[in-house]
């Protein structure tokens, strides 16, 4: 069984949506979990977030930010081309709130498995507020999606090219500041954000949500390669997460380890720019 | 049945199985071990005894007739030798070359009372090489009808999964495995290298499998993609054989067990032997080895990382165990391999913590000198630490090797299944029955990391309760 790209659309320089069909994850997929793919037989296995499921098409959607090895040999993938392996459903649903205000954050390319959340957020009638930020307002994606579901939305760049100048975790303290009663954050997006946004709720010790990227091989629990402390405990991001509350987590560790292969990375990158391998 | 062979002179030990020079092996991931000859095999069995009671047979778990493949290969008949094995061994490539067989039918053979045992895995590798060799050619084996078109689904495509499809195609049951992975094999892929188990061979085995019409379903994580529940309702299975291992790796929980370059042996051999990270950048998964490599635990699955280690270029290599060589779990021939090939055995050292730099990586591990205690339950001596005994080994990578758990996830998806203490799923060990109606288990899943041979035996007899299950309802 092979597993077809039947959209690819560019959102911003770099970051394209796929939906793929694989109608058996579709048929679970729920906000917060994630897929394991395999673009070819050379492949490297790689986790990616769901963004979006539509059952009834057995369609699962991720956007994917072309950074690494694979997520390149991917965007050189075309409509009608086949991902060799797709796994999933993986990682536990979020667990959403059905009432009160939550504020969803999004740090670039992390607004995609974001969305979901917020969908079923709004749908529930749960007062939601959405902060989005990026580098730039090319690198802002799915923010009219997000404000359909959002009572507010909040853009933020950091160069001031759209919404205002300035970070997540600013308009994250001024909502605090005004006394807006905020019952919980959910935050995805960079590690670096996700650490500011943890640092700022937990002086007001707001419950806050966040989900992990982590480096993964199988994705169900084997390998241990997305290990993360937890209140000082280790878990598995793939099948103890990959949502955790972020008042627990070691993110200086994440970040040092999400750093593992870098090296590696760059050399498999340098092959597939030279052009001595079809990254297809 | 042949005549009784003609009295020979005995042959004190076991004829020698050539092997890939120590020195050059360790630059590649080819098999050590390199099989018998035609005339070796022959030679070889000619040291049978042909004892009237063969207790060879009760050593094994999956009740090969050793002496009838034996007599078949002293007259030659290499096909014969092959169906005779193949009647109660689905796997017999893959049991020759990793079966603990000292421990098994070896242990029982007459011959090794007084001189070495009759190398009845080195024959049975031969048997079942030289016949999926010549295969290709062949017709599907015959199957029986009495399944009248009955469902199974097996969950996980290793040792016990395979044997347990293999048995019911037999009878005649439509069967179904459900693997996690994008491979089939289980452990046989991801976990044993190919310088031990050539994945040809493994592959070559699972289409065998295939060939008894077995259908392998991969990519089906059971538990998230598909429950047993579903695979009993809507996906109409008459039963379903859980055979999904032990899968989880066990950590030590000491600081710095987190740091850049500390590795479960599960993800490191997977990275090697399933995702080829051996021959990266050719194959896309990375894979970092350190110039000195530590592995603690002596299993052998330590010792598969060591030499994996090695020959991904570590410059040294060692293995770091808190009991002594007496208790080593490892089978010996696995230890006298990893030694020929330069691997360090630190005996009665236990690690206390791993050390890091700024940027979070190894840069050592500390460890305290042990020395043994009173016998525990296992019976092994229990290691007791040396006070102030502690020393730091420079290393910069630390792979941890001290056993897996049972993988919860589709005991964490299936009302009423019965979990043991450990995380195992509770199942009669004879017959493979859970608390849930419809569904068995068998292999590693049940009885915690254990051996390829008694997960396949725990499959055949599972394979058979299923076959009386559904013959009554």
């Amino acid at each position: 069984m092979l597993y077809p790209i039947v959209v690819k659309r560019t959102l911003a320089p770099g970051v394209r949506l796929y939906e793929i069909r694989a109608p058996l994850v579709a048929r679970k997929a729920q906000p917060g979990q994630f897929v394991i793919i395999r673009v070819n037989e050379t492949g490297e296995r790689i986790p990616l977030t769901i963004a979006d499921f539509d059952r009834e098409f057995g369609m699962i959607t991720m956007v994917v930010q072309e950074i690494g090895f694979t997520t390149k040999t991917l965007a050189k993938m075309e409509v009608g081309d086949d991902l060799l392996d797709f796994i999933g459903p993986l990682g536990n649903p979020s667990k959403l709130p059905d009432s009160g205000t939550v504020v969803c954050i999004g740090g670039g390319v992390g607004c995609a498995p974001l969305y979901p959340q917020v969908r079923a957020l709004g749908e529930k009638g749960v007062n939601v507020i959405t902060i989005v930020g990026a580098r730039s307002a090319e690198n802002l994606i799915l923010t009219r999606e997000l404000g359909r579901y959002s009572k507010e939305l909040h853009i933020t760049t950091d160069d001031g090219s759209e919404g205002r100048k300035g970070f997540v975790s600013d308009v994250l303290k001024e909502l605090i500041e005004k006394g807006t009663p905020i019952d919980e954050v959910i935050a995805i997006g960079p590690m670096i954000m996700m650490k500011v946004v943890s640092g700022v709720t937990k002086q007001y010790a707001i419950p806050t949500v966040i989900s992990l990227n982590s480096l993964m091989v199988d994705g169900t629990g084997m390998c241990g390669s997305c290990r993360v402390t937890v209140g000082g405990v280790t878990k598995f991001a793939c099948v103890d997460g990959p949502e955790f509350d972020a008042h627990q987590i070691d993110f200086d560790e994440q970040m040092k380890r999400s750093a593992v292969y870098r090296d590696q990375e760059a050399k498999a990158l340098e092959r597939l720019n030279c052009g001595c391998r079809n990254g297809h | 049945m042949s005549d009784k062979p003609k009295k020979k002179p005995l042959v004190k030990l076991k004829r020698p199985m050539p092997e890939q020079d120590p020195h050059a092996r360790v630059g590649n991931f080819n098999e050590v071990a390199l099989g018998y000859a035609a005339e070796d095999a022959i030679a070889e069995a000619g040291r049978c005894l042909h004892c009237k009671d063969a207790p060879c047979k009760q050593g094994c778990p999956v009740e090969v007739d050793i002496p009838e493949f034996i007599s078949e290969i002293i007259e030659g008949r290499f096909d014969e030798a092959a169906d005779v094995i193949r009647l109660k061994n689905n796997l017999p490539a893959i049991c020759g070359r990793v079966c603990p067989q000292e421990s098994q039918c070896e242990k029982f053979c007459l011959m090794g009372k007084k001189f070495e045992p009759v190398a009845i895995g080195r024959l049975e590798r031969f048997v079942a090489d030289y016949a999926l060799e010549k295969e290709q050619s062949e017709e599907s084996p015959v199957k029986s009808a009495d399944g009248q078109g009955r469902r199974v689904a097996v969950v996980g495509s290793g040792p016990a999964g395979l044997t347990c499809a293999a048995d019911l195609a037999r009878m005649g049951y439509q069967v179904t495995i459900f693997e996690a992975l994008h491979k089939p094999g289980g452990v046989l892929v991801y976990g044993i290298p190919e310088f031990r188990l050539p994945k040809q061979v493994v592959q070559a085995e699972i289409e065998y499998v295939q060939s008894l019409g077995v259908e392998i379903k991969v990519n089906m994580v059971i538990g998230k993609t598909l429950s047993v529940d579903e695979l009993l309702g809507e996906f109409e299975f008459d039963a379903v054989f859980i055979g999904t291992g032990a899968g989880a790796p066990r950590f030590m929980c000491i600081p710095g067990e987190n740091l850049n370059g500390v590795y479960s042996a599960n993800e490191f051999l997977t990275r090697a032997n399933l995702m080829k990270a051996y021959l990266f950048p050719e194959y896309a998964t990375p894979i970092r080895v350190g110039r000195r490599v530590a592995v603690v635990g002596a299993g052998n699955v330590a010792l598969d990382a060591a030499r994996t280690a090695l020959r991904l270029g570590a410059e040294s290599v060692s293995i770091v165990y808190r009991r002594s060589r007496e208790e080593m779990p490892a089978r010996l021939e696995e230890f006298l391999h990893a030694e020929e090939e330069g691997i360090e055995f630190n005996f009665l050292r236990n690690p206390v913590r791993i050390i890091g730099d700024d940027r979070g990586w190894v840069t050592g591990m500390e460890c305290i000198r042990m020395t043994l205690g009173e016998p525990d339950d296992s019976g092994r001596c229990s290691p007791v630490c040396v006070e102030e005994s502690n020393f730091e080994m420079k290393v910069d990578t630390v792979v941890i090797a001290i056993g897996q758990s049972p993988n919860p996830l589709v005991g964490r998806t299936t009302p009423g299944l019965e979990i043991g203490r450990r995380g195992t799923i509770v199942a009669n060990e004879e017959t493979g029955q859970t608390s849930r109606e419809g569904v068995f288990a068998g292999g590693d899943i049940v009885t915690g990391a254990a051996t390829v041979i008694l997960a396949m035996g725990a499959g055949k007899k599972a394979a058979r309760t299923i076959d009386a299950h559904l013959k009554e309802g």
